[in-house]
């Protein structure tokens, strides 16, 4: 069973064999064929990652790192002992990875070929589904940064290319969409910059960029909770000490770090401290030096993660087609960036200064974005922001050392997204098929919502996938995204809406659904570390994220009524028809995960269910990869008071979005409660002017300095005055006054117009008179090479003729 | 001191195959337009093969010169014609006998006047480009990095752009003036540079590389310290206006923007790296203290071509230019990695010149397929051709990739390497490597600037609707000419470890002294 692990190289095969499939043979296979394809190659790997699990435990939860075949050494210097080879692990933390993309990917895969039915680049969609479950599938499994690099980029690339999949689109939406796309690989770019930067400085502080070597493993400190501790932290101290001891001892034993990965020689440094690093011209304390590449890496968090204040590419990718935004922008790629934060958790567990960063920036973007998400009307960008919000959650948790915490959350959070996502694909095409329905027998009766200025701002993305079935009445402004054109869905489309009310109550937090253990387990965390540790940082986790879980739980509430509650506000809504069983079955699957995943990773001391189903599964899993992971414990009364904050903002919502007031959706009924509210919801509506700040503060000053440098620098002063007024005009006026005696013309054109006019001349008569003139002049240059050549040959020739 | 005459070796042979291909254009009289190119073609692929053949014979093991031919030409002056490879120079004449067939592809159907003159311009300058990276002989060198200019001159001159530009008043031929510029900067840079060869010569009392660098370094030719920075500068200067270090790009756009197609993939994908390759060659290993002084300089000099040519070629309407300015920046890459003076940096350097002439080749190879369709280069002519061409788009996006430095492709290895080298460097700090990383934003920035405006969006303009894709049937010389370099992207990209070891003798040689330098200045 062990041999197993050796085959993780299929996790990635399979998909690209997939991918390339259906980029040769995609127009030949039809729909039907690239559907099949493209999921038996997702289902493929996911079948593999289950081996792999099945490995591991075989193995005794004892990674393995794999070398591909034919493909070994990546980038190898002997010289300078750069050594990056392409290399796999398998250990828990990769393959959870593994499978929560490939199984979430495989279900999204499915979906996707229900919801793409029709669009004219089929093919096309599922090559880049597939490359992008390559490239992510590299990223987790990757034994080095730099092939985690790898993965990081491509799958940005993969965004890039969905989120500007309609790039054809009429009206200005196409290059919309374009720009979408372009946006988010840049602000990526910006967070790659830290990626980079971070594995510079790794690579000369370790001298090698690989997490850990072949056979090697973590050395860890097992904090976490015992039978009879109640608190976590207590112990998670103890054990630490004692995990100092072993690594020194370690150390004794094979005293060469550099036989080590990063991660073990961080951790040995750490616990020895008074370390010194330098290289090249760096020269720091080990501990200073950790802190830069921390805080480069968190960098890249906030770009590929979503968080402040790189998060504004994340809101418009939700141009791309919707099982994209579910897929990559909500479940897998945006959690990279806390899967590396987790995958380096030496690095962020001894630097307090980087751990506090990280809990500032995550605790601000949870607040923020779910406030944002408060005012939106488009029913993909509440989402959007939702996940930007939960991002938030994930990077918290890891700013506060619940590395588990964050790992479930991230695993929980990608199948309730998922879920959320896949089911707003639904309500969409259940709208848009209402509205076609409207069209196809007459001219809808002219119940248009107003477009205010809002809206026009907003400005959804017109997100379907029938463009040819859509082309007459592209004049329609009709936005299927729109939640003031939905309401009453619920008895249209009664699947969507079960399972959507499921999402949103595990996103809400609610009882025993996914999302309430997992967001419990980071509050109990953050807490424990305020109250145990007496940080700072574990005190204000635990407040901002509590007030961010009542957003989150008031705006999915005033979602679920927007949309399912109430009359159709719009006739599209009135004939709107539930989705096909392809993206129907899906979402089944999703909604009995999001009841049942929670339940892996059941806190210490939880009453009866403990008892009944067993405790922190998966932070004993979690522990064989993660050094510093430990498990959470259940505190009653925050449980308690958790839920009881969810609840309330639920009925808070409901009371305020109720039937009466959600009948005309002019303003919003938060906007009729008073005027603070009123004015909250105009910032949330305007998205607190991000977009227009940076536009005015970054990227106009940028493309002026762009424009002036281009045009003004190089061009007006450099390339014309410097070069041909002064530098051409002070050899010409040299040369005049040397040489008043020649020739006034040639001398008023200069030198360098004389050499140019002849040249001039010269191709003017080679165009006009194909004369012997040609002939002569082309044989003199062609001789006069041969001539020089000759005489540089002379040598040879003579040794080979023998004189 | 002497050297040993050698008999004929397969260096010889490369650098004068294409001049075989003269025979044809020169004296067969009854060729059609056809059989010209043909010819040429055929030559330029044997003259490739030859140069596999070449790397064939190669020993990865010897960090020396390797492959020599040696023969007493000018003995009074100690002048030899000596030529040889070593693990720097093999991967750019291979590169050189790449891009050419490519080059003679990409002018299949664009050049149709005086075919025979402008296919032996080609050839010529062929050998002329091989002439520099192969000669071991510091005259030999001088000579071909002259004539270099002379078929490249004649190519922007009478087959560039058919634009008018406005010099002072008249109105003349812009290509003319592109040509001219072109020559005479380079020219003025190179007189220096012959200053300093025929000092070096003189008290040498031999014009050979390989003896002058032995000299140099055992002693017997001392320098005393300005000497040295004279001679280095004298060198430099040359070198950096070729390729062209910043603020010396001035002729660069006009060269560009005006050459035929294939002029720009040459000059772009070969001629500019004569000069860093010389910096490699002549400035680090004669004069290394000096390197070692004025590296901060330069290596800052690197470090704001970066970022200037990236903000510049952001702000450009026209694509050819564009991908004209990004050069700058990407040969800031280059620049800065030889003057980290480490062996992750220089190699890192070494293959970014190969990497640069594969993607930005790529990129005026594709610049020009486009142009053909469309006889024009504003990007605002443009949009929505991702829809109209899907496979020629295909293969845009992956040189454009490439070029932006994606890790998995090309670009990418040869960026982190020299970023790498950097950080490591003793003689410049790391901020250096801080802010040309920045540079790796940029990239970003004015590739996807180009790309969305020309491939993405909607196709609003008619005359774009019906634009013809690549087609093995119709024009399977634009193919089989992108697909070399495509699969190289993705080679380099994945395996580059086959580059960086061939190489790994000849750049430990070099370096090697730097380390003694610095180690003793400590």
């Amino acid at each position: 069973m062990e041999n197993v692990l050796t085959a993780v190289p299929l996790v990635v095969l399979f998909p690209l064999i997939g991918a390339l499939i259906n980029l040769f043979f995609g127009k030949s296979l039809g729909e039907f064929g690239v559907g099949v394809v493209a999921v038996t190659a997702s289902a493929s790997a996911f079948v593999t990652a289950l081996f792999m699990w099945a490995g591991l435990v075989a193995a005794d939860y004892e990674a393995a790192v794999v070398v591909p075949p034919l493909l070994d050494a990546w980038i190898r210097i002997p010289a300078a002992g750069v050594e990056i080879p392409w290399e796999f692990r398998v250990d828990t933390l990769s393959v959870t990875m593994m499978l929560v993309v490939s199984g979430v990917g495989t279900l999204i895969h499915l979906y996707a070929t229900g919801y793409m039915h029709g669009d004219s680049r089929f093919p096309r969609f599922f090559v880049y589904l597939n490359l992008f479950l390559v490239f992510m599938m590299l990223l987790v499994t990757g034994n080095n940064l730099l092939m985690m690099f790898v993965g990081w980029e491509g799958v940005g690339l993969c965004s890039f290319l969905l989120i500007g999949f309609w790039f054809d689109k009429a009206k200005g939406e196409g290059w919309k969409n374009s720009n979408a796309a372009r946006k988010a690989f840049i602000v990526n770019r910006i967070g790659d910059f830290g990626v980079l930067m971070a594995v510079f400085l790794t690579f000369w502080t370790f001298g090698t960029l690989d997490f850990y070597k072949p056979g090697e493993q973590p050395i860890s400190d097992h904090g976490y909770g015992g039978e009879e501790h109640a608190f976590v932290y207590e112990v998670a101290q103890a054990d630490d000490e004692h995990g100092a001891e072993e690594a020194q001892g370690d150390e004794a034993e094979h005293a060469d770090l550099s036989q080590m990965g990063i991660y073990n020689q961080a951790e040995i440094m750490f616990t020895e401290g008074g370390h010194h690093v330098s290289f090249g011209s760096v020269s720091l304390d080990f501990e200073d030096l950790m802190i830069f590449i921390t805080l480069f890496m968190l960098l890249g968090v906030t770009g590929k993660s979503a968080q402040i204040p790189l998060f504004v590419w994340l809101p418009d990718a939700m141009a791309g087609p919707t099982p994209v935004s579910a897929l990559i922008h909500a479940a897998t790629m945006v959690t990279a960036g806390v899967y590396m934060m987790v995958r380096s958790n030496v690095f962020f567990y001894y630097t307090e200064f980087s751990s506090f960063i990280v809990a500032v920036v995550g605790c601000l973007t949870a607040i923020m974005a779910g406030f944002i998400a408060l005012g939106q009307w488009d029913v993909k960008r509440v989402l959007a922001y939702s996940t930007v919000s939960q991002l938030g959650f994930m990077v918290a948790a890891v700013g506060i050392g619940a590395y588990t915490a964050a790992m479930f959350h991230l695993a929980t959070h990608a199948v309730f997204k998922a879920l959320l996502f896949l089911g707003s694909g639904s309500i969409i095409h259940g709208m848009e098929h209402g509205h076609h329905h409207l069209h196809g027998q007459a001219h809808g009766p002219g119940h248009e919502p107003e477009h205010d200025e809002e809206h026009a701002h907003n400005a959804p993305a017109d997100d379907h996938g029938h463009a040819t079935e859509h082309a007459h009445h592209e004049d329609d402004a009709f936005d299927p995204q729109d939640m003031r054109n939905m309401g009453g869905l619920r008895h249209k489309m009664p699947i969507t809406y079960w399972t959507y009310v499921i999402g949103t109550l595990a996103l809400a937090g609610i009882f025993p659904l996914a999302g309430f253990w997992s967001k419990d387990e980071i509050l109990v965390d953050a807490l424990l570390v305020g109250w145990e540790d007496g940080e700072l940082r574990g005190y204000f986790t635990w407040l901002i994220l509590l007030t961010a879980a009542a957003f989150t739980a008031f705006y999915m509430w005033r979602q679920v009524s927007l949309v399912f509650y109430g009359q159709p506000r719009h006739a599209a809504a009135e004939h709107a028809a539930e989705s096909s069983p392809l993206m129907t079955l899906p979402l089944m699957t999703l909604a009995v995960l999001t009841i049942g995943v929670g339940f892996v990773n059941l806190p210490t001391d939880t009453p009866i269910l403990g008892a009944l189903i067993g405790e922190h599964y998966f932070a004993d899993w979690l522990i064989h990869s993660v050094a510093h992971a430990h498990a959470g414990v259940f505190l009653w009364w925050l449980a308690i008071l958790a839920t009881v904050v969810a609840l309330g903002a639920i009925f808070y919502a409901r009371q305020i979005y109720n039937d009466d007031a959600m009948r005309d959706l002019h303003r919003d009924p938060l906007q009729a409660l008073d005027p603070r509210a009123s004015d909250a919801f105009r910032r949330a509506n305007a998205r607190l002017y991000w977009d227009e700040f940076y536009n005015k503060r970054l990227e106009q000053p940028f493309n002026r300095a762009a424009q002036w440098m281009a045009h003004r620098l190089d061009w007006a002063f450099w390339h014309d005055f410097v070069h041909e007024r002064v530098l051409f005009r002070s050899f010409h006026l040299g040369s005049h006054g040397l040489s008043n005696t020649v020739d006034r013309r040639g001398i008023d054109q200069g030198i360098l117009l004389l050499t140019a006019r002849s040249v001039g001349e010269i191709a003017r008569r080679l165009r006009r008179v194909q004369t012997g003139f040609v002939r002569i002049y082309a044989l003199t240059v062609v001789f006069g090479t041969v001539v020089v050549v000759l005489v540089i040959l002379l040598p040879v020739l003579r040794d080979l003729v023998g004189i | 001191m002497e050297l040993q005459t050698t008999g004929v070796s397969i260096a010889s042979v490369v650098l004068f195959a294409p001049l075989v291909g003269l025979i044809p254009l020169l004296f067969f009289g009854r060729l059609s337009d056809q059989q010209v190119r043909i010819s040429t073609l055929i030559t330029t692929l044997v003259t490739f093969g030859f140069s596999l053949l070449m790397l064939g014979s190669f020993d990865s093991a010897d960090g020396g010169m390797q492959l020599e031919h040696i023969e007493e030409w000018i003995p009074g002056l100690g002048i030899y014609y000596h030529v040889g490879v070593d693990g720097i120079s093999i991967w750019l004449v291979m590169l050189t006998t790449l891009i050419m067939p490519i080059a003679v592809l990409a002018s299949w159907t664009s050049i149709t006047e005086r075919l025979r003159l402008y296919h032996g311009f080609l050839l010529m300058l062929e050998t002329a480009m091989l002439g520099v990276f192969l000669s071991l002989d510091l005259f030999m060198f001088y000579i071909f990095w002259e004539i270099s200019l002379v078929p490249m001159y004649f190519m922007i001159g009478i087959w560039g752009s058919k634009d008018k530009t406005n010099f002072f008043g008249r109105e003349m031929e812009a290509r003319i003036y592109a040509a001219v510029k072109f020559f005479l900067y380079t020219m003025a840079g190179s007189i220096l540079m012959l200053l300093a060869i025929l000092w070096l010569g003189n008290n040498a009392g031999t014009f050979d590389v390989t003896l002058i660098s032995q000299m140099l370094r055992d002693g017997t030719l001392l320098l005393d310290t300005d000497t040295e920075r004279l001679l280095f500068l004298g060198f430099f200067l040359a070198f950096a206006i070729k390729v062209p270090i910043w603020p010396l790009h001035s002729w660069l756009p006009d060269a560009h923007v005006q050459a035929p197609t294939a002029g720009s993939i040459i000059l772009a994908g070969v001629l500019l790296k004569l000069g860093t390759y010389g910096l490699v060659r002549f400035n680090l290993d004669f004069f290394p203290n000096a390197a070692i002084d004025f590296a901060p300089y330069i290596a800052a000099l690197a470090v704001i071509g970066i970022l200037y040519g990236a903000w510049v070629s952001y702000a450009q309407t026209d694509v050819k230019k564009l991908v004209a300015y990004s050069s700058v920046s990407h040969l800031g890459f280059v620049v800065l990695g030889i003057f980290a003076l480490n062996s992750t940096g220089v190699q890192g350097a070494v293959l970014q010149m190969v990497n640069h002439g594969i993607s930005t080749g790529g990129l005026f190879l594709l610049v020009g397929m486009l142009y053909e369709r469309r006889h024009t280069k504003a990007m605002n002519a443009f949009g929505g051709i991702w829809k109209v061409m899907p496979i020629y788009s295909g293969f845009a996006l992956v040189i454009t990739l490439s070029s932006m430095g994606l890790p998995g492709l090309n670009g990418f290895v040869g960026e982190f390497t020299i970023l790498l080298g950097s950080a490591n460097s003793e003689v410049i700090s790391i901020w250096y490597t801080v802010l040309a990383t920045i540079g790796v934003i940029l990239a970003a920035v004015y590739m996807l600037y180009m790309f969305n405006n020309v491939f993405m969006g909607s196709v609003d303009k008619e005359e774009n609707q019906e634009l013809e894709d690549l087609s093995w049937r119709r024009n399977w010389y634009e193919l089989s000419a992108l697909i070399p370099l495509v699969i190289l992207a993705f080679v380099i990209g994945l395996y580059p470890t086959v580059f960086f070891e061939l190489m790994d003798g000849a750049v430990s040689n070099l370096v090697s002294h730097f380390d003694a330098t610095l180690i003793a200045g400590r």
